[in-house]
């Protein structure tokens, strides 16, 4: 090996490293001074890093660093630090009768806009992100209301549910009149068409009215009343109006006879704080104006 | 192999070249006279009104800010003066880009480059920071000397160093405090500042436009005019002929000689130019170039060649403005022995002035009648539209109104829609029938959820348009807007 510190690369006036490859000879070019200091300079960093970071992973931990930081600590201060910015105002909301609520626009606001986040965390995936509900599911935009549509009885549906197993929650259920035996399939048929003909829906050809009506005075009317005006203390629909929960066609209404109906609302009282609650039941309530 | 080339054998026209080329320093001497006056006053004039302006306090009335320009961020407000801007007024910002645009044009058709030469901000920090060093380390000899050979480890030489930075850093640094001043109550946060408890963004940009402030006008300079602004490029295809240019008047200059000599062959009544070779207009130069080569992207337009030439002129008892604000069409027109022509008339500076006109009125006429009420509706989404019990249909929309006024406004609405429709606004219980009133507080927006409901019977086929109009019931200042109605 030739001494490289002496060969001079002639085109370029730079040293060579003595590596030649078919007559091509590789440059010596060093790295500037200041590149390498600061190459030494982030080792240095590195190392001040690991001690005053978490850094290192152990078998069941890892290593804390010199001041014991943690970016979960951060998001508690943080999250800390919202709490009591907003915690007046929740105060104020917890305060206030959820009447005062809905009349003062500042809280009414607040209760929009915490009811609406915590509806499309909470409620969102049964009753859609808006409240337009579905099959099953009740539309909490329109103006019925089976459990009542006051802000009071909102709220309580809110809190307790319906067949949640809450103790306060609402109970009763459409029975399964068909599957327990109660009415044979072919009073079924005549009930639903009956049931139909409440609302002004068409009937089935050759369809006993009288029969019907009977069937329903028997069976129907303790829970929906006389005429099928429905109660809300039982959470029995009103049959009269356009507004059905599982489908006003003749197929439908048949299953719902012969197999019964009993969803469930969950219970949200320890889920949620009573503010939040109270702003739930505010925004449900301002979405269709309940009743 | 390749034949060898020894390094030192290249020439310049040869692929191997050094590929950059270093800065050579530019040493501006100072010189007095019309245009370095304009430029002291200039100066003057923008940086009092950069440094001094967010002081200016305007009063807007209780609970508003009482600073005449103002950016508040954090409440999306513009102020300026009798003019109060919302975010979605933004536009107005664009009427003002163009008139600014054109109004550079302008300039430039009249009189070049005008806005390098006085008016910059890169020019007018540049030209303090020279006047700092000037007044610490001397004039253009003295510096060029003090840099190249004074050993800089000498007590006086490190104190003036030491002082001249010391004093850029503090124009520097009221820079960089002065903007700040634009975005927040200046006398609140001038305490704050200086009591360390304003926020740490203020400093942060206090920090960033001292650094930017110190480098561009201390060490980058004629730099940043030459390499890094677009405008030169932009400015040399927007220019034409008739435009006046700081000019050296070589019909008049040419040819150069001695003083002495010029006499001799005035004397025998020969031709002799006025330009005496004396290297003045050079030596004044802030971006280090002689004017004398004519028109150059690296001329800023300053005028200072014109006064150190005239200063010359008038010792030597020559007529001045030997450089002057001129153009080649004229030089031309003298060498044939006509009288020049000045056309600052054309139709190049007839359409800009017109533009300028046209976007200023427009802008104007918008501000002067632009509504301070002002409602936008969204119709809700998920569900559209809901079947009511009895059958009639409701859409449900989020109306939001804008009270810009310094005043509150009881509001009331109209829906005008489907037939014999009625309208509800959630939390309000209206004393009119569908006519829901309200109270909206001054310089607020207040957003509201209102249900519109059609009867049964009017079950549309398609969407009706529906007409929301809001109407100030103290004042009568109205409203509208229009969304669409369906049905389920």
């Amino acid at each position: 090996m030739t001494d490289h510190h002496s060969d001079i690369d002639s085109v370029t006036g730079t040293s060579t490293t003595g590596h030649e490859w078919d007559g091509i000879k590789e440059l010596n070019t060093p790295l500037p001074r200041w590149w390498v200091i600061t190459f030494y300079l982030t080792i240095v960093w590195a190392i001040g890093y690991w001690l005053v970071y978490p850094a290192w992973p152990l078998i069941s931990s890892n290593t804390t660093g010199m001041f014991g930081y943690s970016s979960r600590a951060d998001v508690a201060v943080e999250l800390a630090n919202l709490e009591k910015i907003r915690g007046d105002k929740m105060v104020a909301l917890g305060a206030a009768s959820l009447a005062d609520i809905e009349k003062d626009p500042a809280l009414l606001a607040l209760a929009r806009a915490k009811g609406k986040t915590v509806f499309g965390d909470n409620c969102a995936p049964c009753h859609g992100s808006g409240g337009a509900g579905a099959k099953g599911y009740p539309n909490l935009n329109d103006d019925d209301w089976l459990w009542g549509g006051t802000l009071d009885q909102i709220m309580q549906t809110i809190q307790f549910g319906a067949r949640s197993g809450h103790a306060k929650a609402h109970e009763g259920q459409m029975l399964a009149f068909g599957k327990d035996g109660v009415l044979k399939p072919d009073e079924i048929v005549t009930v639903a068409n009956y049931v139909r003909s409440l609302s002004g829906l068409p009937t089935r050809k050759g369809y006993d009215a009288a029969k019907g009506e009977k069937i329903f005075a028997e069976n129907c009317v303790a829970c929906h009343g006389d005429g099928g005006k429905g109660n809300p203390e039982m959470g029995a629909p009103n049959l009269t109006d356009k507004i059905w929960l599982y489908g006003s066609d003749e197929a439908s209404l048949i299953e719902t006879i012969s197999l019964g109906r009993a969803g469930v609302m969950p219970a949200w009282e320890g889920r949620l704080d009573p503010a939040t609650i109270k702003a739930m039941a505010v925004y449900v309530h301002s979405l269709g104006g309940g009743k | 192999m390749n034949k060898t080339v020894n390094p030192n054998d290249l020439t310049s026209d040869d692929d191997y070249g050094p590929l950059y080329a270093a800065r050579k320093k530019v040493y501006p001497q100072s010189v007095s006279g019309t245009f370095r006056r304009i430029k002291w006053g200039l100066m003057a004039f923008c940086l009092g009104i950069y440094y001094f302006l967010p002081f200016v306090r305007w009063n807007r009335g209780l609970g508003a800010p009482s600073q005449a320009v103002l950016i508040d961020l954090p409440n999306s407000r513009f102020y300026f003066f009798f003019i109060e801007l919302w975010p979605q007024e933004v536009y107005y910002f664009t009427g003002l880009l163009i008139v600014a645009a054109v109004a550079l044009f302008l300039m430039n058709s009249v009189g070049g480059r005008i806005w390098c030469g006085y008016l910059c901000p890169q020019t007018v920090w540049t030209d303090l920071f020279y006047a700092v060093e000037r007044l610490i380390e001397g004039d253009r000899r003295e510096r060029m000397k003090k840099d190249k050979s004074s050993d800089p480890t000498r007590l006086k030489r490190i104190s003036e160093i030491v002082l001249k930075h010391s004093i850029w850093l503090l124009i520097a640094w009221w820079t960089g405090g002065a903007w700040v001043l634009y975005f927040n109550d200046a006398p609140t946060l001038v305490k704050q500042l200086v009591t360390f408890e304003a926020p740490m963004i203020a400093y942060a940009w206090i920090g960033i436009l001292t650094a930017m402030t110190y480098v561009l006008a201390g060490f980058m300079r004629e730099q940043v005019c030459v390499y890094m602004c677009p405008w030169p490029r932009i400015q040399a295809a927007l220019t034409d002929e008739w435009a006046l240019n700081v000019t050296y008047r070589y019909d008049r200059g040419e040819k150069r000689t001695s003083v002495k000599k010029a006499i001799e062959l005035r004397a025998i009544g020969e031709h002799a130019g006025d330009c005496v070779d004396c290297y003045q207009c050079v030596a004044v130069c802030p971006t280090g170039i002689d004017i004398r080569n004519g028109p150059q992207l690296e001329c800023i337009q300053c005028g200072l060649c014109i006064d150190a030439c005239d200063n010359v002129m008038t010792k030597i008892g020559r007529p001045k403005r030997l450089i002057g604000y001129d153009n080649d069409i004229n030089i031309h027109r003298r060498q044939e022995g006509k009288a020049p022509v000045y056309r600052i008339v054309r139709p190049r500076t007839v359409a800009y002035s017109a533009i300028i006109a046209a976007v200023g009125g427009i802008m104007i006429y918008i501000l002067a009648t632009r509504s301070l009420l002002d409602v936008n509706v969204l119709h809700d989404r998920n569900p559209v539209a809901v079947r009511l019990s009895d059958g009639s249909i409701r859409n449900a929309y989020t109306v939001r109104l804008l009270n810009k006024s310094g005043y509150d406004r009881v509001i009331a609405i109209d829906a005008n829609g489907p037939a014999n429709a009625t309208i509800h606004v959630i939390g309000v219980d209206s004393v009119t029938p569908d006519r829901p009133m309200i109270v909206i507080p001054r310089d607020s927006t207040s957003e509201l959820r209102l249900l519109v409901t059609a009867p049964a019977d009017s079950n549309p086929e398609k969407s009706i348009p529906v007409r929301f109009h809001v109407t100030d019931i103290g004042l009568g200042e109205a409203a509208s807007a229009t969304d669409n109605f369906v049905s389920p």
